[in-house]
């Protein structure tokens, strides 16, 4: 698996010293106001540093405190929301290495646009003055100008630039593999390419904007959670003004500063600081997984998904079926059988006649005929036949037998000129006609379909030998995997073009928990209508056009990227190494980001207890000295207290962006032991971490005498 | 405290815990339209009603239609009282010859009446006719218990309901909720307390000559009738100034063991009715343990505070450590004892109840602190009849939303995805509580008119102040006493807070209702955040405990707190 961009490290240097600079220009009003949390504290840093001046220019502390401690808390605010933008900053700054990379390939090219499909009317004119439906001609060695689809001619493309796959990749006319991105190269031949996205819109541009956080819009969760925070900062916001009067009342004055310091420390400026962060990164974390997610929502839905649609076929199996057994008919023995599959299947490349071969040669130790110099005629294999084969003349037949060298059981026994077919059950059938098949053969047929294989048949001389067992082979530990998800609440279902028989005994072996047989697009599009009529969320992945409305339907539609341009507008994500089985990853990435989001929200509301026991003692203890033993972590002073407590506020958004970032460790599990172990690790660590955190920073503070 | 009196909160607690399944089943075939055993004869008068007022009981309401009904109910409601208390001295039924409410006492009374909060600025002896007491009263009693149970079951239906536009229908639920639940058990109890010497009739006061051979005016009246209901519909206004401390509205340790059970009875149950009707029991289980676990340390903090002597008496050698009084007696009745006054002042704040059968002013700070904490959580430790469920919903809503994030999913609670609206809304309910307690106490305490009222300076002032607008806002009516609430500064100002704390609240829960019937239902998995279970049950209460305490920590550690700690404890 290539992992383009592997090489950004969490906290590159440059990227942290350009993210400095974003992180002050972000202090703009119109960018604070995004985030209410924020934007109280900026306001309160305002505040504070409006009445340390003052205090400077009358010479007088009219705020009740010692202007020293009112400089430092200033600072120290605009400390908080410096950090949090450059938290932002800094993900952004990822976003945009990514992004980098993807522009180099932008660079201008000029494009032969011409008026019609053979090729009247060229012209050369900027790439980036193309249109959709503007038509353009791209030879070998020439960079493809924009997306758009295959009109006319086939070429092999690298396509590495956006995949980082180095291998080329057909693309041709018609058909599912049609659709070509902008920016990548025709390594061979000549295609006419019909433009389908305008200036600005295309596949490549809005990689860029996404991965870089510039379009990026709040997800709904997001504006979920940012409503919460929002509600807490205005009930902090009661608790704070009021208590002004509470304190009247209680016959000492509060400093404006200092309760300004206690609103800061209270609303979750934790989480509202490192909020978008974790957005940013969530989306970045799938682009360096080569996914390219189309919108945040889609990886927030992937968090949520119920039932996965798997295709069989590369997914759960490898692409290939494989020669498992030879099962001859009655009256004909194995060897017979395995020698006529082993001849037929000679010049045969497919991965299938391949492992016919070498089947044949471990059970029967058969050796191998050069089928050039064999002097025997090979039939392939043609859409109209549906067979393949070979044509021995007596000759050749007798050659061969010599030169089968020594050795028992290894001489093919070759009489009379002959030939040799195979195929699928109904094209040999037709071949020898109804007297060359014999009655068992319906049976093994039969029962290589039960066992989800697919049976080729082996006729010789117009007689039927036997049976070729063609298995699917499950791909190795996909069964744990479907395991995995069982445990982590997703259902898996298999789709597969196969009859009920043979998927099922797939579905069995692998390990799935549903299969969906004799599919069609519409019985796929049926099915996760059903799922979701249920309430469920569904998650696909497919690549030809028929795919496009099952994958518009999905919650999460997966596009591989070798897929045709219908598809890949219709899928939510398009998956750069066409990597089905990357959906459960997908899915794992998008419960990574919402946790990550649950586990800051409460450590963050969790601190604030121990912040109270900071700074309320210090603030009251002036009117009840009994209040002292409030003061449980012992802290120096009254402004000492204060001062750790918006330091620790400050430098913890900081201490966490590598964890915002990276999001919280994801293991597959259930939900219940899932949370019980965050509910520790970020609740009760929530709970402690701040007294250890204030009362170093106290000692500190102390220690140099900064109040 | 003695070993009785822990035998006695035990055996409290297991009646309360034994009744809850079947008074909860019993209201969910209420609610679900279904047959009970009380169908044959209140059928024929649940149908009378609908063809008099002319409600089709086949047609169900969106929640705005819910909401309207509910509201222009209440308005009538409060503008009938207010009438009734304005006018009394001209209506029938006025033995004693009372006069005319002041406008703001009557405003005050009104809303606190038909809110089901029962806050008293009054002594109901000497301020109400009989006519006032049982049309006015005793009427709201009844249908604002049933409001509260019918905001209830229409946010349940909102649970229980997949793709659905209605939550009910308005008329029906409070009608059902008062002919089928609250007036049976009403009846049953008005007999019982009328067999324990409750008086329940119309003469007028008589005058007893005492053995010292003064005059003492004795009052009397319909009182059973009215005692009843205050107890099941979680009101608390009292027939009598001294609510259940009078011996005639709690003659006896049997007539208080009822009454007690009574102040949670219906609440508890509607924990099972909850997870009744929404399918699934362990959900209604887990939210009875989660309330189950706050009462009981809530009742163990109080017992364990009033059972220790006050050190001011212990100072002067009045009292000791294990002393005859058997711990802090000041303000409790000799009848009922330590055990009995605590397990009634948290279990009356805990429910919005406000019954009260001791002086809460005169509890010590951490045993007075107790009850008022209660109240400014909202009032969810099984809370008032129906309000207390779906205030708890709204931290529900904020457990899940917040926790269960942390299991990789989109929020959902009982296969509902909460979202943007619903938190929103949660939110605004949460920030209810926190205004109307916070800005009314505030402004109280700078305001010459709210000071005024004070009776005790420093930190205890300050919980008093705090208590009164903690008990308005959390609609629950019981008063610390000692602040002096009957002018038209306080009066107002907490009529106002009652106002908001109740439909503020209502609002938003009923606009909840109304976007998760909308909603398609997402089926459990082993994915779901789990809602039933310890953990649930550990992670609710401590949001609970956290949200609530990081509220008012800063206001309690100046009242309470800061008055504990200068009393200090007897060693």
């Amino acid at each position: 698996m290539i992992h383009r961009s592997s090489e950004i490290s969490l906290l590159d240097a440059g990227i942290a010293a350009q993210a400095v600079g974003v992180a002050f220009r972000k202090l703009d009003p119109r960018e604070l106001v995004r985030n209410p949390v924020i934007f109280v504290t900026a306001a309160a840093a305002v505040l504070t540093t409006v009445l340390f001046v003052r205090d400077l220019v009358t010479g007088v502390p009219s705020t009740g405190s010692d202007p020293a401690v009112v400089g430092q808390i200033a600072a120290w605010l605009w400390f908080t929301v410096l950090f949090a933008n450059f938290a932002e900053a800094i993900a952004e700054g990822r976003g945009k290495a990514q992004a980098a990379s993807l522009r180099k390939s932008k660079t201008e090219t000029p494009a032969r646009k011409v008026s019609s499909i053979d090729g009247a009317g060229e012209q050369q004119v900027p790439a980036a003055s193309l249109r959709a439906n503007d038509l353009v001609v791209v030879e070998a060695g020439e960079v493809i100008p924009g997306d758009g689809d295959v009109v006319a001619g086939i070429a092999t493309v690298d396509e590495s630039a956006i995949t980082g796959e180095s291998a080329p990749v057909i693309r041709e006319s018609g058909g599912d593999r049609s659709a070509v991105t902008g920016g990548t190269r025709v390594v061979s031949d000549r295609i006419v390419v019909r433009i389908t996205v305008n200036p600005g819109e295309s596949f490549l541009d809005r990689m860029i904007g996404l991965v870089e956080g510039a379009k990026r819009q709040k997800t709904p969760n997001e504006i979920a959670l940012n409503i919460l925070l929002a509600g807490l900062t205005i009930i902090f916001l009661v608790v704070v003004v009021t208590l002004e009067s509470f304190a009247q009342y209680s016959g000492v004055t509060l400093p404006v500063v200092y309760l300004a310091a206690l609103l800061i420390t209270l609303i979750p400026t934790t989480i509202g600081g490192l909020l978008s962060a974790i957005g940013i990164a969530g989306m970045d974390r799938l682009v360096r997984f080569n996914v390219i997610a189309k919108s945040g929502r889609a990886v927030e839905a992937a968090g949520d998904i119920d039932t996965l649609l798997l295709d069989k076929t590369g997914t759960i199996t490898l692409g290939n079926r494989q020669a498992a057994e030879f099962l001859p008919v009655a009256a004909v023995n194995e060897r017979e059988l395995a020698e006529a599959a082993f001849l037929a299947s000679l010049a045969d490349d497919t991965p299938e006649g391949k492992s016919i071969v070498v089947l044949a040669r471990q059970k029967f130790g058969l050796h191998s005929v050069d089928p050039a110099t064999s002097g025997f005629t090979f039939v392939p294999f043609t859409a109209q036949t549906r067979m393949s084969g070979v044509d021995i003349p007596a000759a050749a037949g007798a050659g061969a037998a010599s030169s089968s060298g020594s050795g028992a059981g290894s001489t093919l026994t070759l009489d009379d000129p002959t030939s040799i077919r195979k195929g699928a059950v109904d094209a040999i059938t037709r071949h020898v006609g109804a007297d060359g098949s014999p009655r068992d053969l319906k049976q093994i047929v039969e029962r290589v379909a039960r066992a989800g294989g697919t049976p080729l048949v082996v006729a010789k001389g117009g007689r039927v030998l036997g049976v070729i067992h063609l298995k699917d082979i499950v791909k190795p530990a996909i069964r744990e995997r479907f395991a995995t998800l069982r445990e982590m609440g997703i259902r898996t279902v298999m789709v597969t073009g196969d009859n009920p028989l043979t998927a099922a005994s797939i579905a069995a072996e692998a390990g799935v928990d549903d299969f969906l047989a004799e599919a069609t697009p519409e019985r796929k599009l049926e099915l996760i209508r059903s799922e979701q009529a249920e309430g469920k969320l569904v998650a696909m992945c497919g690549d030809g056009s028929n795919d496009a409305p099952a994958l518009a339907q999905a919650d999460v539609g997966v596009a591989m990227n070798t897929g045709t341009q219908a598809a890949r507008e219709a899928g939510n994500m398009v998956d750069l190494e066409s990597d089905p089985t990357k959906l459960i990853e997908i899915v794992m990435i998008g419960k990574q980001l919402l946790m990550s989001r649950g586990a800051l929200t409460t450590f963050s509301i969790a601190n604030d207890v121990a912040k109270y026991f900071a700074i309320i003692p210090a603030l009251f203890v002036a009117a009840y000295p009994q209040l002292a033993v409030l003061n449980v972590m012992g802290l120096g002073s009254s402004s000492s207290a204060i001062l750790s407590a918006i330091i620790f506020n400050a430098l913890i958004i900081v201490a966490l962006i590598p964890l915002a970032l990276k999001g919280v460790r994801y293991r597959p599990a259930p939900a219940a032991s899932l949370l019980r172990r965050n509910l520790l690790v970020y609740g009760l660590g929530g709970l402690i971490v701040p007294f250890i955190g204030i009362k170093i920073i106290d000692l500190a503070v102390n220690a140099f005498g900064l109040a | 405290m003695d070993s009785s009196g822990l035998i006695q909160i035990v055996l409290y607690l297991v009646l309360l815990t034994a009744l809850t399944p079947i008074i909860g089943e019993y209201m969910a075939r209420v609610f679900s339209g279904g047959k009970t055993v009380a169908s044959r004869v209140i059928g024929p008068l649940e149908r009378g009603i609908y063809r008099v007022c002319g409600v089709d009981p086949a047609r169900e309401q969106h929640w705005t239609g819910y909401a309207a009904s509910l509201l222009a109910f209440n308005l009538l409601g409060v503008l009938l009282l207010y009438a009734l208390l304005r006018l009394q001295a001209f209506l029938p039924l006025n033995p004693a010859g009372m006069t005319a409410m002041t406008p703001d006492l009557a405003f005050n009374t009104a809303v606190s009446f038909t809110t089901n909060t029962n806050w008293q600025s009054y002594s109901g002896e000497a301020a109400l006719s009989y006519l006032s007491q049982m049309a006015g009263l005793t009427v709201q009693n009844f249908v604002s218990a049933a409001t509260g149970m019918a905001v209830l079951v229409a946010l349940i239906r909102g649970f229980s309901r997949r793709s659905a536009r209605t939550v009910g229908n308005f008329w029906v639920d409070m009608v059902r909720a008062t002919l089928y639940v609250l007036l049976p058990l009403s009846i049953v109890t008005a007999l019982f307390l009328v067999w324990q010497g409750v008086p329940q009739n119309l003469n007028a006061y008589v005058t007893a000559e005492t053995v010292e051979g003064a005059q003492q005016v004795i009052a009397q009246g319909p009182a059973a009738s009215q005692i009843a209901i205050k107890q099941i519909g979680s009101n608390g206004g009292g027939f009598f100034g001294i609510n259940s401390a009078h011996p005639y509205e709690n003659p006896t340790p049997l007539s208080n063991l009822v009454e007690m059970l009574q102040l949670l009875l219906i609440a508890s149950g509607l924990t099972w009715t909850f997870g009744r009707m929404v399918g699934d029991l362990r959900q209604g289980v887990a939210l009875f343990a989660a309330m189950g676990l706050m009462l009981v340390v809530g009742i163990g903090v109080t017992a364990w505070a009033e059972g220790r002597p006050n050190p001011a008496m212990v100072a002067v050698g009045a009292d000791s450590l294990g002393g005859s009084l058997g711990g802090n007696m000041e303000g409790k009745e000799v009848r009922f004892g330590i055990a009995n006054s605590a397990l009634w002042a948290v279990a009356t704040t805990a429910a919005s109840n406000g019954s009260v059968n001791a002086m809460h002013d005169s509890f010590s700070a951490l045993g007075g602190m107790v009850p008022m904490v209660n109240m400014m959580l909202g009032e969810v430790v099984f809370g008032g009849v129906g309000a207390g469920l779906y205030g708890m919903m709204v931290y529900v809503l904020l457990a899940v939303f917040i926790a269960g994030l942390m299991v990789g999913r989109t929020p959902e609670y009982l296969g509902k995805k909460i979202e943007a609206k619903e938190i929103k809304l949660a939110m605004f309910a949460a920030l209810t509580t926190c205004f109307g307690i916070l800005v009314f106490s505030a402004l109280a305490l700078v305001v010459p008119a709210g000071l005024a009222g004070i009776q005790e300076p420093g930190p205890h002032g300050l919980s008093e102040v705090l208590y009164a607008y903690s008990s308005a806002t959390g609609n629950n009516g019981s008063a610390f006493g000692g602040y002096t609430a009957n002018a038209p500064y306080p009066n107002t100002t907490i009529a106002l807070a009652i106002l908001l704390g109740r439909f503020l609240v209502i609002l938003p829960v009923l606009a909840i209702a109304g976007a998760l019937a909308a909603k398609k239902s997402v089926p459990a998995s082993a994915g779901t955040f789990p809602t039933h279970g310890p953990l649930f049950v550990g992670l609710l209460v401590g949001t609970v405990v956290i949200v609530g305490g990081l509220t008012f920590f800063p206001a309690l550690s100046l009242g309470p707190i800061a008055e504990h700690l200068m009393t200090g404890v007897v060693p």
